[in-house]
């Protein structure tokens, strides 16, 4: 059965991440003739590869025109490929600081992200901040590409060096289980094939260690078996009274069947659900059981996350958008004074006393900045102190929310901890937060 | 309960669903999508579907359809009618609609040919003249959000797209201050004027489409299949011989058993030959390629490198 794996690159500017991509792509076979054909004839007129000619693989994913001048990556670009054992989405990040936000973007929805490092140069501050933004947004898989190996002539030793850094600091960031592997994503080594050229490296090919890896819905299905506690954070609730769907209005008898029908659709985000199961609905406080677990394809005997599913309960539960499903038996606290990480991504500063909106889940409520307690030094995570968030700043806040929610601890999940911080008067999306009290 | 894929719908039956822990690739993706179009049409006040009768269209609808039964779609769809549509196509949109209990607009870029708002391209294609009659269309029914069926693997410019996407009053698309997205929280805030294009099928290759379509065995218009028909050769593409569509002297007509891969506008949509004459064929036929469906079939995107990208920041979908 093939399966999905949601892929980012990170790293510093020029270290080789577009490049890689394209790389990963072609050698996959995933870019077809008139692409390999487009992507020829654009080298050639940027005359990459000199006289000689050559092919620019950046160009498969840096796709605007703005990025094409520039030589540059501006904004995620998502690109698709299969193997046998598994379907792949890749998002290409921009490795510059002001597009740091981008870079959120693409990891916050990976599975694995591939931070990429020049052999020559070691880690620089952007790797260091990537590697800090992945650590701290939890991604599951951390794999470290030291790349442009044959710049060095394959040598072991420049390799070693670097893996030795790339330990330390991850040493530092607390992140565990790192991949390190030595790649050209200009020649190939070492990406889809491991390399005749570094004998002396015994580890998977980047691809393969890719295929082996374990998504986080594969992980969150694990988790599920494990006894993770089901969690449904309610889109809308289905309420088809005179609205039927045409096929069903036509079927005699159906008008009566669902007169009273009501459901509380939404995702997954957690656990497993099955009819006859206890759950609980916040912010209600009623507890109930699950009749029905539905779907168009008719009734489930069990769903588990990341399904979307629409749930009937035993009880007229006084539920709409944004209140939460979940085990009776594992209740989630509700906090009104939510302590967070914070990213900040607009241009804008943040300042306490800011009024701005918090969108967790399927919730969306005014909030307070009441406070900023710091900022992460990016070197060392550590956090100094702080009376504002700039652009790209990762800092720690509290927020007086204007309902409780019941936000997790992003460390417990990564599906129902992060938040969105809102401007209230033009809707943008001000900084990216994780609940976290340590 | 009935459901939505049984011939005979019958009541109360309960099915097993595979208990096996791991969703498959399509299920993911179908999961994905539901998701974000049940978030659209829970923030919105007026959503609508751009609708044109072609296969990711109609995917969406279809996933529509799933994710609001057992009650019926909950929004309109919009057709922008480029004048030179294929026949068959329009009577497969009506056909649909009609079957669904949908409301249809049309808003049609021939009258803004007739009263001289817009004048014929030298090369007679219609695609980026759909632009203005689009964003008419949007104003005039006051919606705020407006679902595609654009893939980010169609094109290099789409590749960067948001899947909920924030277009200002004249539509455009700015790619180089995107707002971020985060996790699968939707920021869907914007102000009066501005609107949001969403994407529920973004993460959806060519062939995830082609075999949803057989998985789920959803009815498509007949041009997708191999038919036997009059075409003349163009920027090697075969042309369909039509109205809109006629050979020069040069291009000697002939029949050929054909198929298309897109259908979009008949005068820059190409048809490949192909025996494929079902769902099953098809995928099998794109799942062998070497060409991508843009490549294939669409002389609008050969223009310059940037085609795409140039029309979409102009407020094309
Ligand atoms: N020699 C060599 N050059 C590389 C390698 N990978 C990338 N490059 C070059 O490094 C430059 C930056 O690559 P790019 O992929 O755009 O970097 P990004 O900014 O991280 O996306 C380009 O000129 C690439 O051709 C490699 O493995 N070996
Ligand atoms: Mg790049």
């Amino acid at each position: 059965m093939s399966t999905l794996l949601r892929l980012a690159t990170a790293g510093s500017v020029d270290d080789g991440k577009s490049t890689l991509v394209g790389r990963l792509l072609h050698d996959a076979k995933a870019i077809l003739a008139d692409q390999f054909a487009q992507i020829e004839s654009a080298s050639r007129a940027r005359g990459f590869g000199g006289d000689a000619g050559g092919f620019d693989f950046a160009l498969l994913t840096d796709g605007l025109r703005a990025e094409r001048e520039q030589g540059i990556t501006i904004d995620v670009a998502y690109r698709y490929f299969a193997t046998d054992r598994r379907s792949f989405i890749l998002a290409d990040c921009p490795g510059h600081v002001q597009y740091t936000r981008n870079m959120v973007t693409g990891a916050t929805t990976a599975d694995a992200v591939v931070v990429l490092v020049d052999a020559r140069k070691g880690v620089l501050e952007q790797t260091r901040r990537h590697l800090a933004v992945v650590r701290l947004l939890r991604v599951p898989h951390v794999v470290v590409a030291v790349n442009k190996i044959d710049l060095l002539d394959y040598e072991a030793e420049p390799f070693e060096r670097v893996a030795e850094e790339v330990a330390a600091v991850a040493r530092e960031l607390g992140l565990d289980g790192v991949h390190v592997i030595p790649v050209s994503a200009l020649a190939g080594d070492n990406v889809v094939e491991r390399s005749a050229n570094t004998p002396w490296y015994r580890g998977p090919a980047l691809l393969e260690l890719l295929e082996a890896l374990p998504s986080a819905a594969e992980l969150a299905a694990e988790s599920a078996d494990d006894g993770e506690p089901f969690r449904l954070d309610v889109q809308l609730v289905l309420r088809p009274q005179g609205a039927l769907a045409p096929e069903l209005a036509a079927v005699p008898g159906a008008e009566a069947e669902y007169r009273d029908y009501r459901a509380f659709a939404g995702r997954i985000t957690a656990g497993v659900v099955r009819p006859g199961d206890r759950v609980h609905v916040l912010p209600a406080g009623v507890t109930t059981t699950v009749v029905a677990v539905d779907t168009a394809d008719g009734e489930l005997s069990e769903a588990r996350a990341p399904r979307s599913v629409a749930l009937r309960l035993a009880d007229e539960v006084d539920a709409a958008r944004g209140a939460v499903v979940v085990a009776a038996s594992a209740v989630p606290d509700t906090v009104r004074e939510l302590e967070a990480e914070l990213f900040q991504l607009d241009a804008r500063p943040l300042l306490p006393g800011a009024r701005v909106l918090v969108k967790a889940g399927t919730a969306t409520v005014p909030a307070l900045v009441a406070e900023i307690t710091g900022r992460r030094d990016l070197d060392t995570l550590r956090t100094e102190a702080a009376d504002r968030l700039e652009t790209n700043d990762i800092g720690r806040a509290v927020l007086r929310l204007g309902a409780a929610l019941p936000v997790e601890e992003y460390a417990a999940s990564r599906a129902a901890g992060g938040f969105l911080v809102i401007h209230q008067q033009d809707g943008a999306t001000l900084a990216a937060g994780t609940r976290s009290s340590a | 309960m009935t459901t939505l894929f049984t011939a005979e719908p019958t009541l109360g039956t309960r099915i097993a669903w595979d208990a096996s822990s791991r969703l498959e690739v399509l299920d993911q993706l179908e999961a994905e999508a539901i998701h974000i179009i049940r978030e659209v049409v829970a923030e919105f006040e007026r959503p609508v579907l751009l609708f044109s009768g072609g296969k990711d269209s109609v995917v969406v609808l279809h996933l529509a359809r799933k994710a609001f039964w057992p009650g019926r779609v909950p929004f309109p769809v919009l057709h922008v009618d480029t004048g030179h549509n294929f026949p068959e196509v329009l009577a497969f949109r009506d056909e649909t609609v009609a079957r669904l209990g949908i409301r249809l607009e049309v808003a049609r870029v021939q009258e803004y040919l007739d009263d001289g708002r817009l004048q014929e391209r030298a090369d007679r294609t219609r695609n980026p003249l759909q632009t203005q009659p689009l964003l008419d269309a949007i104003a005039a029914g006051r919606h705020d959000a407006v679902f595609g069926g654009a893939r980010r693997d169609e094109d290099k410019a789409r590749a960067k797209e948001r899947i909920l996407s924030l277009r200002d009053e004249f539509g455009q698309w700015d790619p180089r201050n995107q707002r971020p997205e985060l996790w699968s929280l939707y920021n869907g805030r914007h102000t009066p004027g501005q609107h949001v294009r969403a994407f529920p099928i973004s993460n959806w290759t060519e062939l995830d489409v082609w075999r949803y379509l057989e998985r789920e065995r959803i009815e498509l218009p007949p041009l997708y299949f191999a038919h036997e028909r009059e075409v003349f050769r163009r920027d090697g593409m075969w042309r369909a011989v039509g109205e809109h569509s006629l050979p020069r002297p040069d291009e000697p007509v002939e029949r050929r058993t054909v198929r298309y891969r897109t259908v979009g506008d008949m005068s820059c949509t190409g048809a490949v030959e192909s025996d494929a004459a079902d769902l099953a064929a098809v995928t099998a036929e794109v799942a062998a390629s070497t060409l991508t469906e843009r490549g294939a079939t669409r002389a609008d995107d050969r223009i310059s490198e940037a085609a795409m990208e140039d029309r979409k920041k102009d407020g094309y979908f």
